[in-house]
């Protein structure tokens, strides 16, 4: 066998928080404690740039499996990664890196606590991404709850509390009933193993059910209109550094389920819903974005937006087309990248003026030039301009819609002309207009630190907003071939 | 002639006892010694029980009236450890109120004794013996703290209903004796046939009594009061040791004898579990005594191992088994934790106590998140295990609903133990508790708190020992 690969990705921020956990903390002297978890989070980046670089895009099969029995005769630990799970995993090892340079301008009290708090909870989100096993996902996918809750109560705004248990409870509920199925599945097929019930299919009589079972736990986490209302609350009340983990990597949990489990696993139990799934992703688009239109509260809006935004997701996974689910994945991935960016430039200037309110700011522009630009750049790219990664992934997301149901990419549309409406109105409240509250005009603009992990967001948006073929080419085989499988089955049906 | 080794745990304790009763009557200030020698003497029984009979598939002895097999040695270690392990930590606390006599360790070591002699019986009587012995010694650790009104009274309402309880019980009994006649276990299991609609009664009577002593809704009543006024080192004991006799006890009643009405009992065991279940999760929203709290908490556990229980197969019991393994390792870490509120000679045991404790004492504060994530069944922590295997056995069965109500109420409970971590890590601070503990409390918090964080990673030894339980 050759170097564990995926547990090293999987346990070496596990390793650094242990080192932080012992580390002796010398009063107001935090250098240290930043600095492992930096170095900690860089080599992970760049184990899995590495990854990428060893990936073979010419097959479909997992690569880089790992397969150690685990529980005797029952669960094996098994990871491994393929075309969709793998720019997860590169999202996942690139978003944690610029949280943590973001805490330097946020979190005063408990530095160490909320750093180990990050680090772990990437452990998870790499684990959950790379799992072959589905006890071994579940696991990974619940245990996130853990520092997510902490780092939403501790380190969190005026409600947190309230926040931090409805996105624990919330999320926990849904995940329960995927535990009965997982389990019923062992029980129906013999095996948890992924890649051995892809081959031998799950009998169709259980697929109804055992769908629901793991809708249930996708959809309050993607999260689906109308169990979507804790990602407001969460996402207001978490400390920056939580809002981006949240938006960027959480919610892509759940998409990402749709597209390993629910797909693959019950082929025909998919076909069966994808009018709900339709219903459900049209009405978050439509209805979340008129909801984005009216928040006072520009954290709200964002997410708002990214209810949106993991609408078309859904749509686009369900569509069942080639260009359906690849835009569904680079949306997921833009919208990682957008949506950590979006809240990051709102952390930046709710730590200079400690309000979230729109109405507070107006006439940045001629303060602020250089944060105008990159918002402009973010606001753009969320709401799907040419050149910008969320172009590709909505447009493409609409061409598998309207090849599926043509009344639905309709509507669909409807809601990219709302997106654009409420991203440009938030900017032009915010940046542009006259500059009528006086503390404004002491505001600094960006510093060093902020300047860097802005760019290094806004680089891949224009990047792949221009040349997506990177993405595309590590994609499309698996895709392919999830959805040859996928026909396979329903024929055999 | 019998072969004694079999028992010899049983003798030794026994023996133990005796000389340790007699030591305490003829020595001045000796409880210090009896402490020390009775931590021995558990120590080893242990031991013994390991030896003798650990290798042992089965054995009868005494006209088949007691059996020694994987279950019941298991059981018994388990036994033995727990309660090593409470009377370790106990000796600060006595000091404190100045209980530190030899009696507690005396009152221990016979209850220990009258639950192995209940763990391996086979035989009505046998089992009622020692139910009995167990049920006086923890009458009166209840009232140990005699001087308090709270433990007065707790060992008041238990004695009450846990002598109408027994009372139950003994009624069952002698229902099946007379429909069996014979008081030996196999023979009843081959007497009894499903036709006797009477014979119904005497089951349920036995149930009851024993869902009595595993405190399972709806016969819960006395555990709140109970625990919340003995001393918190006896509610300890209450927590874990009995309620694994008790368990072992209901495995065996419910698959050697009663095994061919499965019929008649299933719906039973359900019933009992999923009442005990949700209750356990709503009733403890409202509380703001930890130890009342626990109550409820474990009312819930017992629920899940119940549901184990009522499968009616192999992979069940041994999830069961898995379970309450667990549960005594949580509780036995909980408890540290409770015992270290501590403050100029004061427990402290209201929730409110623990307000901003994470600041106070980080340390103490993280052992009891992990302890508290673990009890609501979040993994990767031990007590997500116990309940996945329970439901693994129940899902096995196609009981859906019970493992739909059962994993709905763990969301529930789930409420209940972030509370308690909200209270500990959002909320403002207090203050400082006295750091300085026995050694034995921290070593018990810190194993306890390291086997529930790193069980994920060995799981199947637990499971490789509980597996050779086969009853069925």
């Amino acid at each position: 066998m050759n170097f564990p690969i995926l547990s090293s990705l999987i346990l070496l921020p596990t390793i650094g928080a242990l080192f932080l956990f012992f580390i002796k903390e010398k009063e107001g002297d935090n250098t240290t404690i930043k600095y492992v978890s930096l170095f900690t989070t860089i080599v992970n980046f760049l184990i899995s740039i590495y990854l990428w670089i060893g990936f073979d895009q010419s097959t479909s099969s997992f690569q880089f499996l790992e397969d150690r029995t685990w529980i005797e005769g029952f669960i094996n630990y098994k990871v491994g990664v393929d075309g969709i799970s793998i720019l997860f995993i590169i999202l996942t090892t690139f978003i944690t890196p610029l949280c943590i340079i973001s805490v330097n301008n946020s979190i005063k009290n408990r530095l160490r606590d909320f750093l180990i708090a990050i680090l772990i909870m990437e452990s998870f989100m790499i684990g959950v991404f790379c799992a072959l096993d589905l006890v071994v996902f579940y696991l990974f996918f619940e245990a996130g709850l853990i520092p997510m809750f902490l780092i939403i109560g501790i380190w969190g705004g005026a409600r947190r509390v309230y926040s931090a248990f409805k996105f624990f409870l919330y999320t926990l509920l849904g995940s329960v009933l995927m535990l009965v199925a997982i389990i019923s599945i062992y029980w129906i097929t013999g095996t948890t193993d992924v890649v051995q019930l892809y081959e031998s299919g799950i009998d169709v009589k259980y697929q109804n059910l055992l769908w629901l079972a793991f809708f249930s736990s996708f959809a309050v986490k993607t999260p689906m209109w109308p169990v979507h209302t804790w990602l407001p609350d969460a996402h207001v009340e978490a400390p920056t550094a939580g809002s981006v983990l949240l938006a960027a990597i959480l919610l892509k949990m759940a998409g990402y389920g749709f597209i390993r489990f629910s797909l693959g696993l019950f082929p025909v139990a998919s076909e069966v819903f994808t009018p709900l799934i339709y219903t459900l992703s049209v009405i978050a688009i439509i209805f979340t974005s008129l909801i984005a239109l009216m928040q006072e509260d520009m954290k709200k809006l964002i997410a708002y937006s990214s209810v949106a935004h993991m609408g078309f997701v859904t749509l686009g996974i369900f569509t069942l087309q080639q260009q359906g689910i690849e835009g569904s994945i680079i949306q997921m991935i833009s919208h990682g990248l957008v949506s950590a960016a979006l809240f990051l430039t709102v952390g930046v200037i709710y730590d200079r003026m400690h309000s979230r309110l729109i109405s507070t700011y107006g006439g940045l522009v001629s303060v602020i030039p250089k944060y105008s630009i990159l918002f402009m750049l973010f606001a753009l790219a969320s709401l799907g301009l040419p050149g910008t990664s969320g172009f590709i992934g909505e447009f493409l997301i609409l061409m598998g819609a309207f090849k599926d149901n043509f009344l639905v990419a309709v509507i669909a549309s409807i809601g990219v002309i709302l997106g654009a409406a409420y991203m440009l109105w938030l900017y032009k409240r915010v940046v542009f207009g006259k500059l009528l509250n006086e503390d404004l005009k002491k505001i600094l603009d960006l510093n060093r630190s902020e300047y860097f992990i802005l760019s290094c967001l806004a680089a891949p948006i224009l990047f792949f907003g221009f040349y997506p073929d990177p993405l595309i080419n590590t994609i499309e085989v698996s895709v392919t071939d999830l959805i040859n499988m996928h026909n396979t089955n329903i024929a055999n049906k | 002639m019998e072969n004694l080794n079999l028992i010899l745990p049983e003798i030794f304790i026994s023996l133990s006892i005796m000389f340790l009763l007699i030591l305490g009557v003829f020595k001045n200030n000796s409880s210090k010694i009896t402490f020390n020698l009775s931590l021995f003497a558990i120590l080893i029984t242990t031991i013994i029980t390991f030896n003798e009979t650990f290798s042992v598939t089965r054995e009868t002895l005494f006209n088949e009236s007691v059996v020694i097999d994987s279950m019941s040695s298991l059981m018994k270690i388990i036994t033995l450890i727990g309660g090593f392990l409470v009377l370790v930590i106990s000796s600060t606390y006595l000091k404190t109120f100045k209980i530190y006599n030899i009696e507690y360790p005396v009152l221990i070591l016979s209850s220990i004794l009258g639950m192995m002699v209940m763990i391996s019986s086979n035989d009505l009587i046998v089992f009622y013996m020692g139910l009995e012995l167990q049920s006086l010694a923890l009458y009166v650790l209840a009232t140990y703290n005699r001087d308090q009104l709270k433990s007065s009274e707790a060992g008041l309402k238990y004695f009450v209903l846990s002598a109408l309880s027994s009372g139950l019980l003994l009624y069952g009994c002698s229902l099946v004796y007379g429909f069996s006649g014979s008081t030996n276990f196999d023979i009843i299991s081959n007497q009894l046939n499903s036709e006797e609609y009477v014979l119904t009664f005497g089951i349920v009577f036995i149930l009851v009594g024993l869902a009595f002593k595993i405190s399972a809704v709806p016969f819960h009543m006395w555990a709140p009061d109970v625990y919340e006024g003995s001393p918190t080192t006896v509610t300890l004991f209450f927590t874990i040791v009995p309620k694994v006799a008790a368990l072992t006890v209901f495995i065996r009643f419910l698959y050697v004898p009663f095994l061919n009405l499965i019929d008649q009992w299933q719906m039973i065991i359900v019933f009992l579990s999923i009442a005990s279940m949700v209750f356990g999760a709503v009733a403890a929203i409202g509380q703001t005594n930890i130890k009342r709290l626990i109550a409820y908490s474990s009312i819930g556990h017992i629920g899940y191992t119940l549901a184990g229980l009522a499968t009616a197969s192999n992979e069940g019991i041994q999830s069961s088994v898995i379970y309450i393994s667990i549960y005594v390792v949580m509780n036995l870490a909980l408890f540290s934790c409770l015992l270290m509120l501590r403050r100029k000679d004061q427990y402290y045991e209201d929730i409110d106590d623990l307000s901003g404790l994470s600041k106070n004492h980080p340390l103490l504060s993280l052992c009891l998140l992990l302890i508290l994530f673990s009890l609501a069944g979040i993994p990767p922590l031990a007590g997500f295990f116990a309940k996945f295997y329970v439901f693994k056995a129940v899902l096995e069965q196609s009981m859906y609903f019970l493992a739909i109500v059962g994993l709905l109420s763990t969301v529930i409970a789930a409420f209940y133990y972030l509370r308690i971590i909200k209270i500990m890590y959002f909320d403002k601070e207090k203050d400082k508790y006295d750091t300085e503990h026995s050694l034995w409390l921290k070593f018990s918090l810190t194993v306890s708190t390291i086997l529930i964080l790193v069980y994920f990673i060995f799981p199947s030894q637990l499971i490789e020992v509980v597996s050779r339980i086969n009853i069925i």
